[in-house]
C-alpha cells in the first residue's frame, strides 16, 4: 500500500536495554515493525510499554541498542517522527489555547527563530478538523474534556506529517466518541502508508484495532501480525496468572489484568 | 512635600525607575518559575544570593554594584544546581532539596555577613541592608546595571520565545522535536537568577521570591495566553513596585521592598478572589446560581406532575425562598384550593419545558 518500499522496516531496534536502578525495565528487544502497519504494543502494568516508547525517541536513557527508523538513526530521522504524549504527562491549566498547542507540533519545522504565521495557523486549523475540534480551536485547554484534550495531542502529532506515529495510551480515558475517532483517523493514517505504533492497555478491543503486535514484559513475549501473535498461550506468558479465559481462546476475558 | 516636588525628589525617582525595573523583569520571569513549578527555587536563588554577595565584598572591597550582582549571580546559580543535583541523584524530593540548599546557602551567608562585620572594615556599612533591601541608597549608576539585565533578560526571552513556551508546557515532547532541553530549562532557571539579583537593591534576598511568585500567580487569573499572562504579570510587577515605592516615600521611614512585596500581594488576594471564571468570587456566585436553578427545575416540575397534592406544612426555609423568588418571577401564585400554590400561565410554559428535558436525559 505504500511507495516506499515495505522491504525496509519502518523502526528497527537492535538489543534495546533499558534499566532503572539496577531494575531492567527493557531486556534485550529486538524488534522489526513494517511500515505502513497499524501496531499495537501490549503487556502488563509495568511491563515497559511507555518505556519503550520513550527509549526510543530519546527521552529515557538506554544502557545499551539501537534504534533505526526508514533505516537511518532516530536523531537524522527526528522529522519523520510523531509523538502523542500520555495526557497526564502535562499541566492542561497552562494559559493557552487549543489551537496554539496544535501550532506547537510546528516547531520543529520553523526551526529556531521563525514565528508560526497565517500558514501554520492554516494548518493547525486543518489538523483540529480532522479530529473534529475546530470549533473548539479558541478554547483554553483547561476548559477541555478529557476526550478533547486527547484530540488536540493527536492534531498536534498529525501537524508534523510524519511517516511513523507513536502514542501513548490515546484511549486511556477518553470517551466512546473520541476513542471511535481516534481510531478512525489513525486507520487513516495507516492506509496513506505511514506507521502508526500505539501502546494500548484494553485487550478486548487489540484484535480488531491492531495489524501487528508486540506483546511485552520487559522482554518481548511475542511480536508480529496480530493474528499470530493474539494466543492465548503468548498472553499467558504475558500476564502470567492474571488473565482468565471464557470459550475458545479467542475470545478472551480477563479481569485481574485490567486494573487501571 | 507636594507631588511636584516629589517626582523631582532625586532619591524617589531612583527607587521609582528602579522598583519598576524590578517588576519589569520578575514578572514575566515569574511566570516561567510558576508555570514549571519552581516557584521556590526563586526563593532557594535569591536566599542563596547572601553568601555571594559577602563573597563578593571580601574580595573586592566595595559594595560596587556589579561585583555585587555577579556573586549573587553565581551562588544563586549554584544553589539551584546543587537542588538539582541533590533531587535527580538522591533520593530526596523537590521540597526537601529546596529546604537543604535554601537553609545551607543562607546560613553560609550569614556567617560571612557577621564576620565582615566582626573585621569593622569601614566601608562595610549597610551591607545586611541586602537582607531587606535599602532602595533610597540606589544611585543612578545601579540603575543603568539593572536596566541592562532587564533588557538583555527580555530580550533573550524574545528571541527564544517558542523554544520557553514549548519547554514550559511540555518539555518531553520539545525534546522529540529536537529542541536542546536541558539548556533551555538551565536557562531560563538561571534567568530567574537574574531577576533575583536585580531585585537584591529593592526588596533584599528575603523577600525577593515574592517578587518572583506573586505577579504570576496574580497575572494567571486574568489571563488566557501566555504572552498576556507575561504582560500582566510585568504590569502587576510594576505597579506594585510603584505604589510601593510611592507609599514608603511619603510615609517616611517605612521600609520600601516589604511595602512592594504587600502591595504584589494585595494584587494577588484581590485576582484570586475576583478574577472572572477563575475567581473564588465567580466560583460562589456560579454555585448558588446553579443551585437555585435546578431548585426551580425541581419545584415546577413537582407542581407541574402533582398539581392537587397539599404542600406539606413544615416547608424549609430554602422551599419557602425558592416558592416566594418563583413567585416574584411570575411562575407561580398562591391558590385558594388545597395544594396552597399553582402555576401560572407562564409557570405551565416552563414547567412543561422542564418536563421534557427530564424526561428526554431519563426516560
Amino acid at each position: 500500500m505504500t511507495k516506499t518500499g515495505n522491504a525496509e522496516p519502518a523502526l528497527s531496534i537492535k538489543n534495546l536495554t533499558v534499566s532503572y536502578h539496577n531494575q531492567p525495565v527493557l531486556w534485550d528487544i529486538d524488534l522489526d515493525i513494517p511500515a505502513g502497519v497499524m501496531a499495537g504494543i501490549v503487556g502488563p502494568n509495568g511491563a515497559g510499554k511507555s518505556t519503550l516508547i520513550k527509549s526510543i525517541l530519546g527521552l529515557v536513557p538506554s544502557l545499551s541498542g539501537e534504534v533505526q527508523v526508514h533505516g537511518k538513526s532516530y536523531a537524522s530521522q527526528r522529522k519523520r517522527v510523531g509523538y502523542v504524549p500520555q495526557r497526564s504527562s502535562v499541566d492542561w491549566d497552562f494559559p493557552t489555547t487549543a489551537l496554539d498547542i496544535v501550532i506547537m507540533g510546528l516547531y520543529g519545522r520553523l526551526g529556531w527563530f521563525k514565528r508560526p504565521r497565517r500558514k501554520e495557523r492554516q494548518e493547525a486549523m486543518e489538523a483540529l478538523e480532522m479530529v473534529g475540534m475546530s470549533e473548539m480551536a479558541n478554547r483554553q485547554i483547561s476548559q477541555l474534556s478529557g476526550g478533547q484534550q486527547q484530540r488536540v495531542f493527536l492534531a498536534r502529532a498529525l501537524v508534523q506529517k510524519a511517516d511513523v506515529y507513536f502514542l501513548d495510551e490515546p484511549m486511556a480515558g477518553v470517551d466512546a466518541t473520541t476513542e471511535r475517532a481516534i481510531i478512525d483517523i489513525l486507520r487513516r493514517l495507516r492506509d496513506e502508508g505511514k506507521t502508526v505504533i500505539v501502546v494500548h492497555h484494553d485487550l478486548q478491543t487489540v484484535s480488531t484495532y491492531f495489524d501487528w503486535l508486540l506483546l511485552l514484559n520487559v522482554r518481548v513475549i511475542a511480536s508480529g501480525n496480530a493474528k499470530e501473535v493474539f494466543k492465548i498461550d503468548h498472553l499467558r506468558k504475558a500476564y502470567g496468572g492474571q488473565i482468565a479465559l471464557l470459550g475458545d481462546s479467542e475470545s478472551l476475558m480477563f479481569s485481574a489484568s485490567k486494573v487501571t | 512635600m507636594s507631588w511636584l516636588d516629589l517626582l523631582t525628589d532625586y532619591t524617589f525617582q531612583n527607587v521609582v525607575i528602579g522598583a519598576s525595573l524590578l517588576g519589569l523583569i520578575s514578572g514575566p520571569l515569574g511566570c516561567f518559575a510558576v508555570l514549571r513549578r519552581q516557584s521556590l527555587l526563586g526563593d532557594a536563588i535569591s536566599h542563596a544570593a547572601l553568601p555571594g554577595i559577602c563573597l563578593s565584598f571580601i574580595i573586592t572591597g566595595s559594595r560596587d554594584i556589579g561585583g555585587i550582582m555577579i556573586g549573587a549571580l553565581v551562588t544563586g546559580s549554584l544553589a539551584a544546581l546543587l537542588m538539582l543535583l541533590l533531587t535527580r541523584k538522591s533520593r530526596l524530593k523537590t521540597d526537601a532539596g529546596l529546604g537543604v540548599c535554601l537553609s545551607l546557602f543562607f546560613a553560609v551567608g550569614i556567617v560571612l555577613l557577621t564576620y565582615i562585620q566582626g573585621t569593622s572594615n569601614a566601608s562595610q556599612g549597610g551591607l545586611e541592608a541586602f537582607l531587606f533591601g535599602q532602595a533610597a541608597a540606589t544611585l543612578r549608576s545601579d540603575l543603568w546595571v539593572m536596566g541592562g539585565v532587564t533588557l538583555v533578560t527580555l530580550s533573550l526571552l524574545a528571541a527564544f520565545w517558542k523554544q520557553a513556551k514549548l519547554v514550559t508546557f511540555d518539555a518531553e515532547y520539545a525534546r522529540t522535536l529536537g529542541m536542546p532541553t536541558t539548556a533551555i530549562e538551565a536557562t531560563l532557571t538561571a534567568m530567574v537568577a537574574l531577576a533575583v539579583v536585580v531585585g537584591l537593591q529593592m526588596v533584599g534576598v528575603i523577600l525577593m521570591a515574592a517578587m518572583i511568585v506573586a505577579p504570576a500567580a496574580a497575572a494567571r487569573q486574568w489571563s488566557r495566553h501566555l504572552g498576556s499572562m507575561l504582560a500582566i504579570a510585568a504590569g502587576v510587577g510594576i505597579v506594585s513596585g510603584v505604589s510601593g515605592a510611592t507609599i514608603s516615600t511619603l510615609s517616611r521611614g517605612l521600609a520600601t521592598g516589604p511595602l512592594i512585596v504587600l502591595t504584589a500581594t494585595i494584587i494577588v488576594l484581590l485576582s484570586l478572589a475576583l478574577a472572572p471564571n477563575r475567581g473564588l468570587l465567580w466560583g460562589i456566585v456560579k454555585h448558588y446560581r446553579q443551585k437555585a436553578e435546578l431548585q426551580k427545575r425541581q419545584l415546577l416540575y413537582t407542581l407541574y406532575k402533582h398539581p392537587t397534592r397539599p404542600a406539606t406544612r413544615r416547608s424549609t426555609l430554602s422551599a419557602r425562598l425558592t416558592l416566594a423568588r418563583l413567585k416574584r418571577q411570575g411562575y407561580l401564585i398562591r391558590s385558594q384550593g388545597e395544594a396552597g400554590w399553582g402555576l401560572t400561565a407562564t409557570g405551565q410554559a416552563k414547567a412543561r419545558q422542564v418536563v421534557a428535558t427530564f424526561e428526554e436525559v431519563a426516560p
